[in-house]
């Protein structure tokens, strides 16, 4: 394997973590603050058709991202309306969210473009562009260093470095912060932060809502970075592969990027190689499918480190009287 | 003092949530442009008006039964079984190895054979889930998510490097022999002069579904194992101070839980297909939340669930064929009955409630 394929690889593994990265970043506030989202999956798929559809008939991917993100927080509204104002079942709603975008996209979308479920195609303006950062072609001469900053660190749409400015941002704002450690707080004892009084239905809001701004923009990137257009399940899952970096992350954000990135890997090998010989025996393409869920459920079980959920997750807080 | 009568718990509560879910899905169709009346027609015209509509009505309520009951059992004892899909992808594995490999000389005696294979594999897919659960106190609904894809690529890899027949493209089994083909509605009830039934899919499985609502309803409130389960699901800490184990309550739920999902395998493997393709449960494993939600964990309510979500998926084949609306129609109705039945259970709830008290109070 030379340096060129191992850029290849490793650029598109960069591409495939981005909305994965997105996604666990968004779970990893609700889930913080005390709220399980598994309507993840359901936020960037919705997310990913608006954008996709706003982007095609305004011609502008800009406004695409706003109907995006817009699309996202009106699913993260009905999450917050169920499972904080009704104290339903979080789980519950989440299935609920994922299933209502899994059909809505298909039924608008089918409405609007009668295309079988899909958006057109987006050209031009429709799509977030490559950009080339500064002096890439100047280093491009460079040996090893060059090569890899002008192909594997530049060159990528500006949503990618969205996603891995939102890490350090993330780490700042939940550690470094006021609104952080009561977010925190929410998620671990929330009748200590309701005997401080603070708001607990507040805070609770605020990181749903922090949620989908960021599910919207990992399901924009889908549909108008990473592919030109949507389709119906495009999502294919990376909701439920972001739950699973975040688990396997211990809900910690630097973590999440390192998760992430490792998921993003095994996602790009499986598109590249489909089995991997290994002289000895061969991978299976399916193991390659497999293994950020297997890695997951070891993690949970607790057999290399134990990943422990914040205490109140899941629990709706009812005010004691 | 209970806030409500049991009946409008029972009833009232689950009636408002369908008709406001009933509502919404109007609006749907309406929205992207058709007429919902018409719609409905058509639906309870495709479904329910031509024996042989019923014939995919039951067909698919048969599925729903048995993941509904595994939704329900796992609800008992407060668990969230999301697993369905996947303990019902390995269930079909359960009854393809059955079929394939063991000659039998009736259908009956396959059918036995291959309820025992599917209950089988489906348990044991629940079972890792559920011991995890129970020892290591990993979140069941995180595991059986991450079990589905799992079993997903499993399936894939057993179908593509196993089980295919030698020069065949497509990842499934070669067809079932002769010997294990279940009567269908119209092998039983139809004629040539009186074809009932024609070429509907609805099979011999539908009363073995039947069965298991009525063992499942046995099971929670007429032995001691079901008593236990129901105790634990209202309160683990005064069931452990009874003595029941709560690792044992979890992990045989589960296993009931998987084995019933795995049951549906005999529908659509072995009543249908009549050989196992990839994902044979379309998602069955997820309606599943949604019947049991619907049906209360009632058996009897589940029953009645899965004969509407029956309707509604042959109903909405229908629509798809005859009208401009979208299969998909059916997995946003579905959404609607889950938010609102399960999500939105108290936004119901305790207006309801109120109004009760207040009734109360002024007689």
């Amino acid at each position: 394997m030379d340096l060129d394929t191992i850029i290849q690889v490793l650029d598109s593994t960069i591409r495939l973590s981005t909305p994965l990265l997105l996604a666990c970043l968004a779970g990893l506030f609700s889930e913080r603050a005390g709220i399980f989202d598994i309507g993840l999956e359901g936020k960037m798929l919705m997310s990913a058709f608006f954008s996709a559809a706003v982007a095609f008939t305004t011609g502008s991917v800009w406004l695409g991202l706003l109907a995006g993100v817009a699309a996202s927080l009106v699913m993260s509204a009905i999450h917050g309306l169920a499972s904080i104002t009704f104290r339903g079942n979080q789980l519950i709603s989440g299935v609920a969210l994922n299933f209502l975008a899994s059909g809505m996209t298909v039924l608008i979308a089918q409405d609007w473009f009668s295309q079988g479920g899909r958006t057109p195609s987006l050209i031009g303006a429709g799509r977030f562009s490559e950009i080339t950062l500064p002096l890439a072609e100047t280093f491009r001469p460079i040996p090893v260093f060059g090569p890899i900053y002008a192909d594997l660190i530049s060159g990528h749409s500006i949503l990618v470095y969205v996603a891995f400015a939102c890490v350090p941002l993330t780490w700042w704002v939940l550690f470094r912060t006021r609104f952080g450690l009561r977010l925190r707080a929410v998620g671990e004892a929330p009748e200590a932060v309701d005997t401080a009084g603070i708001s607990v239905t507040g805070l609770r809001f605020a990181a749903v809502m922090i949620c989908g701004v960021l599910c919207g923009i990992a399901g924009a990137y889908l549909a108008t970075g990473l592919q030109a257009g949507f389709v119906r399940e495009m999502t294919a899952g990376r909701g439920y592969i972001a739950l699973a970096a975040l688990i396997f992350a211990k809900w910690r954000p630097w973590y999440a990027m390192g998760a992430c990135l490792l998921f993003g890997f095994l996602q790009a090998i499986a598109l590249r190689y489909q089995n991997i010989d290994l002289g000895a025996f061969t991978v299976p393409v399916q193991f390659m499918d497999a293994l950020p869920y297997i890695l997951t459920v070891v993690i949970l079980a607790g057999f290399v480190g134990k990943a422990i959920p914040p205490r109140a997750g899941g629990e709706p807080y009812v005010k004691e009287r | 003092m209970d806030r409500m009568p049991a009946w409008a718990d029972a009833v009232l509560v689950p009636l408002i949530s369908i008709i406001l879910a009933a509502f919404l899905s109007a609006l749907v169709i309406l929205a992207i442009g058709e007429n919902p009346i018409e719609a409905f027609k058509l639906m309870v015209e495709g479904a329910l008006m031509k024996s042989s509509g019923w014939g995919y009505t039951l067909y698919y309520a048969t599925n729903f039964m048995f993941t509904g009951l595994a939704v329900a059992v796992a609800f008992h004892a407060r668990m969230f079984n999301i697993g369905g899909e996947g303990q019902a992808m390995i269930g079909g594995l359960g009854v393809a190895l059955v079929c394939l490999y063991i000659p039998f000389p009736h259908w009956a005696l396959a059918l036995i054979a291959a309820t025992l294979g599917a209950a089988v594999f489906g348990a044991a897919w629940a079972y890792i889930p559920a011991i995890l659960q129970a020892k290591r106190g990993s979140h069941i609904v995180i595991t059986t998510i991450m079990f589905n894809f799992i079993a997903a690529a499993v399936l894939n890899y057993v179908l593509v490097n196993m089980l295919r027949p030698k020069g065949a493209m497509e990842p499934a089994t070669a067809g079932f022999p002769e010997a294990t083909h279940l009567p269908t509605f119209f092998d039983m009830f139809g004629s040539p002069e009186n074809p009932l039934f024609r070429s509907a899919p609805a099979n011999v499985t539908f009363f073995i579904a039947v069965a298991a609502c009525i063992a499942v309803w046995v099971l929670i409130w007429r032995t001691r194992l079901g008593y236990e389960i129901r105790a634990f699901g209202h309160s683990e800490t005064a069931a452990k101070y009874a003595g029941i184990s709560p690792t044992r309550i979890i992990v045989i739920t589960m296993l009931i839980s998987g084995g019933l999902a795995g049951l549906m395998a005999l529908n659509t493997t072995m009543g249908e297909a009549e050989r196992l393709v990839l994902n044979a449960p379309e998602g069955a494993g997820f309606i599943g939340i949604a019947v049991a939600l619907m049906g209360r964990s009632h058996p009897f309510g589940v029953f009645l669930a899965a004969l509407l979500f029956g309707f509604l998926y042959q109903g909405g084949a229908e629509l798809a064929f005859w009208a401009n609306i979208p299969r998909e129609l059916v997995t946003v109705i579905q959404a609607l009955v889950i938010l609102f039945t399960g999500a939105l259970d108290n936004m119901v709830r305790m207006p309801l409630e109120r109004l009760f008290l207040a009734l109360r109070k002024d007689s």
